[in-house]
């Protein structure tokens, strides 16, 4: 049977979608949260870990003080109350890739609670809350073996490392946010852009959602405009922003029809697949889960005290909203100019090709015209489009520095899509230079002054605007290498 | 009235992860009764305005620094296994959903 | 040269010290007693002769050459095998863990090797601590050296034993609600709980993390505050751990052994005299009271209206905690695994894992552990026995502001015969009557020998304040110094 959806603009004017999203981020401290084992990727499975964080009997935990203060900034930076009296909770749950069959958390007393962070979205500023941000150890993995797809589905064992197990994760929960309408994806993907920036801009992870440093979970509920808010389903395994976008808005397509025939939303979680761009339920517990938290009794509280909070606060760095507003008066760029290389994702791509050497004009040309079609077309993030900054100021130079024209500079930049090299190293190997010797060029001139007669006489005659007929024939000769200027005014010298 | 049923018993061990015997619900259902109505004696105290205590230690932000710590060599971390297969921990099939 | 045997810990290092014996003479003598009674008492649950030989043959080589050696160098210990020991079998007396070899020590294992301490092997105990016979051991049960016939307390039953079979001059206990005290009591021997946070629980195989204390075992108190004074102090491996000197217990009992306690107020909690300890007990207990008035000491009579609740919190709090601590024992990183038939889905392993591997009073509380945190029981039970912890926290503090010590019986009955209460679980929670309400306030607490009932001892409890460990110390010694200690008759 194939359910046709309704359209996207007849649900939303419909319906009122609410959003709300669940951010787990890495800390990148040199250490685990609990022990003193090494926080580096790539290791063999299970050379990183230590009695406490492999949970072996007798094995104690003591909190790392720079994921606690990575935690305060962080919450600073959203605006939160720092909590005076925060405590860990114990996440009591089996799964093998949790050491001690519960995880350390925290529960109804976390570090950080009550902020915001404003999104702006189409110009306008929609500012989302901040309902908490707390610290817990992260998992260790699990290999699937055996099934089809690695997936758990099918699988006859699975292999555990526990690597990972006990890193520091943060966890950063909105308010529900209402009052979005259409625009909920995308101010769902707005923030989490946004939060990503905002704790890159700390310093405290590398926030790359590629890499599982940033998690993301989504939540989604519609309700008729003046209801109450509707049930809302948990989309998780959501691994770029790109499928942040994608997941709430089908999630309201998903939702719409089941309401419109009467029916109820489960209260459920969902996943997100990137091929289909789909969720799908995920296998329904029997009973509700009872995660029996309580103080975890092997650590004590934490009370931040104010003046250990002020040096914190004082040690923020301007923000990425700031930051923008100084980009933005530096570049010279109208509000409308900085807003679609905000939402093209391209303000950091900018500021490091500029940082690299290139004019803020040219850099912008680049990243939002040629390298922003082709990751449209590839349908990848901007930064996954295979060029960098580097390379991008690299051919910018190289155009400046007449070597290349517009065009094959484009030719240039499919070859570093490719990864064929730098841009100099594709000219070079592909005999792309512009040729600029005069003597190589006069020739070519003369062939297509010969060649074209009628054109030459009116050239003499002074219509000069008929020079182009003679430039093409030049450009087509030389394969488009040729400066275009030189031999227009070569052309004109050759017939005055 | 019994504080706690068999079937509660059942339900307990199931999230437990205990895999308890018929025999056993009945011996244990009786036992924890019996120990649940006198620990229920808690609920005698009137304690509106007390402050729970989880701690006997009056202490607050005991952290260490961000230093690492040799960690176990992988043979050490995998010897009390009961399974291992290429430097990682085997276990049979896994049911649930992933958390 | 006298029996090494029947030696204090403090005769035996000065021994050792003066040339007198070798660390290793002490230590073989010691493994031969192991060896000649150990089948009868079953105290050990391993005896390390080979690491034991080791140790004191580096103590005596280090004495020889001069360097300067602690004040326990070279006598034998045994450790309550729920301790973590490097390389040693460590069991916590359940099947779930036979055979683990952790790679790594506890913090008090590590320093009583620095302390030149030897040790002897592991001792027995009930499952994880949970228990006040040792007969929940999942290796069987230890015996009691004055009567083979009964149980010598719990859970550390055969720390204490060992003591009183003269298998090792010093043991390390645990004690969670009684498991240092009330072996030590029912044995004739001496056991202490410091406060909690005063010795590290890391490398404890937890049972209650909030209660969770080790502490020492011995034949008389100065032993004791030997061995204490080695395994307390602070440890930056446990967040719970008090970043404070520690009392000088030594130095207390030696002022508590010239029977002085002139000016030493000691308060008798009205609201234990009504609860049904022996009548031979009390007897006992009162002989003691008097030994102690003698030497000067002032009774005062205190109310502690919130102890009778401290059973009940105390049954909810540990059950509570062991559940979840209890929850790593799963047969994928360590310990046994049952039911891996290639067909069996992880979940159904775990749970034949855990059922096989946990004994039934293992399981009873971690059943009620579960039931006491689930969401809609928490407030009711956990989160109120958290606030009787609290009322019981301030009748301490309230009875301390009027007196030095409590004290009272540590036990309501003499060692009973074994398997007489394994039947009624709730029946053997009651041997920690007088024992829990100290660990739910987190003060220290000792028992030393008063008396005999029945031919069988009977021990007094000395409770102190948070931190003031020598306080009862000096109490102890005096009252050792009156009573003397007590010697069990020739094993049977």
């Amino acid at each position: 049977m194939t359910v046709t959806l309704p359209p996207y603009d007849d649900v939303v004017a419909r319906y009122e979608p609410v959003i709300g999203l669940e951010t787990h981020v890495e800390l990148g401290t040199r250490t685990k949260m609990f022990c003193g084992c090494p926080i580096d990727f790539g290791g063999q499975p299970n050379t990183r870990i230590c009695p406490v964080c492999l949970g072996l009997p007798g094995s104690l935990p003591v909190a790392n003080k720079a994921a606690i203060e990575a935690t305060i900034r962080i919450g600073l930076a959203l605006n939160c109350t720092i909590a005076t009296w925060s405590r860990f909770a114990r996440k009591n749950y089996f799964y093998p890739d949790m050491p001690k069959n519960y995880q350390i958390s925290q529960y109804d007393e976390p570090l950080c609670v009550d902020g915001w962070l404003d999104v702006e979205v189409e110009g306008e500023i929609v500012r989302v809350g901040i309902e908490r941000v707390h610290l817990e150890e992260d998992t260790g993995k699990t290999l699937h073996v055996g099934g089809a797809t690695g997936r758990i589905h099918g699988a006859t064992e699975s292999l555990v490392d526990y690597n990972r197990a006990g890193i520091p994760l943060v966890e950063i929960v909105t308010k529900p946010v209402p009052g979005t309408g259409a625009l909920a994806p995308i101010v769902a993907r707005a923030y989490v852009t946004e939060l990503r920036d905002v704790i890159r801009s700390l310093g405290v992870s590398d926030v790359r959602m590629e890499q599982g440093s940033l998690r993301c979970d989504v939540n989604t509920s519609l309700s008729l405009p003046g209801a109450e808010w509707g049930t809302r389903t948990e989309t998780k395994n959501v691994n770029s922003l790109r499928s942040v976008e994608r997941a709430v808005r089908s999630e309201i397509l998903r939702q719409a029809p089941i309401l419109d025939a009467g029916g109820k939303i489960k209260q459920e979680t969902r996943h997100f697949h990137e091929d289909t761009g789909e969720t799908t339920a995920g296998r329904s517990k029997e009973t509700a889960t009872d995660y029996r938290y309580f103080p975890e009794p092997d650590l004590v509280p934490l009370a931040p005290d104010p003046a250990w909070v002020a040096t914190l606060k004082e040690s923020l760095p301007e923000l990425p909203r700031v930051h923008r507003k100084r980009l933005q008066t530096d570049w010279g760029l109208s509000d409308l100019d900085m807003q679609s290389v905000v939402n093209a994702g391209a303000v950091e791509l900018i500021e490091e090709t500029v940082a690299a050497g290139a004019s803020p004009e040219g850099a912008r040309k680049w990243w939002l015209g040629e390298l922003a079609r082709r990751a449209n077309e590839a349908g990848v993030e901007l930064v996954e489009v295979g060029a960098t900054p580097a390379h991008v100021a690299e051919l910018q130079g190289l155009v400046d520095g007449g070597k290349l024209n517009d065009k094959l500079a484009r030719t240039v930049l499919e070859g570093v899509i490719a990864g064929e090299g730098t841009p100099t190293e594709i000219m070079t190997a592909r005999g792309l230079e512009v040729v600029s010797d005069t003597g190589a060029l006069t020739a070519a001139v003369d062939d297509a002054i010969a060649a074209n007669p009628d054109v030459a006489a009116k050239i003499r005659e002074g219509k000069v605007a008929a020079a182009g007929v003679l430039v093409g024939a030049v450009m087509k000769a030389t394969r488009g290498q040729a400066d275009a200027k030189t031999v227009r005014e070569l052309i004109i010298a050759r017939l005055s | 009235m019994a504080a706690i049923s068999r079937e509660e018993v059942a339900h307990l061990a199931r999230l437990s992860r205990l895999a308890v015997t018929e025999e056993e619900l009945d011996l244990f259902a009786g036992q924890l009764d019996v120990i649940l109505q006198a620990v229920a004696r808690v609920g005698e105290v009137v304690a509106e305005d007390i402050p729970p205590t989880s701690h006997s230690v009056p202490l607050t932000n005991v952290l260490r620094d961000d230093i690492e710590v040799p960690c176990l060599t992988a043979d050490e971390a995998l010897a009390g296994a009961p399974d291992v297969e290429e430097g990682r921990f085997r276990v049979p099939r896994i049911l649930e959903e992933e958390v | 040269m006298s029996d090494l045997t029947r030696m204090s810990a403090a005769q035996l290092a000065a021994a050792i010290a003066s040339g007198e014996a070798s660390a290793t003479e002490v230590t073989n003598a010691h493994l031969e007693r192991i060896a000649a009674v150990d089948d009868r008492v079953h105290a050990f649950l391993h005896v390390d002769a080979e690491g034991a030989r080791a140790a004191a043959l580096d103590v005596d080589e280090r004495r020889s050459a001069g360097e300067p050696l602690g004040p326990l160098a070279g006598v034998p210990v045994g450790v309550k095998d729920i301790v973590v020991t490097r390389g040693v079998p460590t069991t916590a007396g359940s099947k779930i863990l036979e055979g683990w070899r952790p790679p790594y020590d506890a913090t008090i294992v590590e320093r009583m090797r620095a302390a030149g301490l030897v040790m002897l092997g592991k001792t027995n105990l009930d499952e994880f601590a949970m228990g006040s016979s040792t007969e929940y051991s999942a290796y069987g049960p230890t015996y009691n050296p004055w009567d083979l016939g009964r149980i010598p307390g719990g859970s550390g039953g055969g720390s204490a034993a060992a003591l009183a079979a003269y298998e090792a001059p010093l043991t390390v206990g645990t004690d969670t609600g009684g498991s240092i005290r009330q072996p030590g009591a029912v044995t004739g021997t001496v056991g202490a709980k410091p406060t909690y946070g005063g010795t590290s629980r890391y490398g404890l195989v937890a049972f209650s993390s909030s209660l969770d204390t080790p502490g020492p075992c011995a034949r008389t108190v100065e032993d004791a505050a030997l061995l204490h004074a080695v395994l307390a102090g602070h440890d930056p491996r446990d967040s719970t751990s008090i970043p404070q000197p520690v009392p000088d217990v030594v130095g207390a009992a030696r002022q508590g052994a010239t029977g002085d306690l002139t000016g030493v107020r000691l308060g008798l909690v009205r609201e234990f005299g009504g609860e049904g300890a022996e009548a031979g007990v009390t007897a006992a207990f009162r002989d003691g009271l008097d030994a102690l008035t003698k030497l000067g000491a002032e009774v005062v009579e205190v109310s502690c209206p919130n102890f009778q609740y401290a059973l009940p919190a105390y049954y909810l709090i540990a059950p509570s905690e062991c559940s979840s601590n209890l929850a790593r024992f799963d047969g994928v990183r360590y310990g046994l695994r049952v039911g891996d038939d290639g067909n069996r889905a992880l979940e159904e392993v775990m749970s034949l894992t855990r059922e096989a591997g946990f004994g039934p009073e293992v399981k009873r509380r971690v059943i009620i552990g579960t039931y006491a945190l689930s969401s809609g029981y928490y407030d009711a039970y956990y989160g109120q026995a958290q606030k009787v912890r609290t009322l019981i926290t301030r009748d301490f503090t309230a009875a301390f502001e009027r007196v030095d010590v409590l004290v009272s019986p540590t036990t309501p009955f003499v060692a009973f015969p074994l398997g007489s209460r394994t039947s009624d679980p709730y029946q053997m929670y009651l041997a920690d009557l007088y024992t829990i309400p100290v660990n739910l306030y987190g003060g220290p607490a000792i028992s030393v020998p008063c008396g005999l009932s029945e031919g069988l001892p009977v021990g007094f409890q000395i409770m102190a304040p948070t931190l003031a460990d020598d306080r009862m110390y000096r109490v102890a010694a005096a009252l050792e110094s009156a009573v003397g200690t007590l010697t069990p008759g020739e094993l049977s």
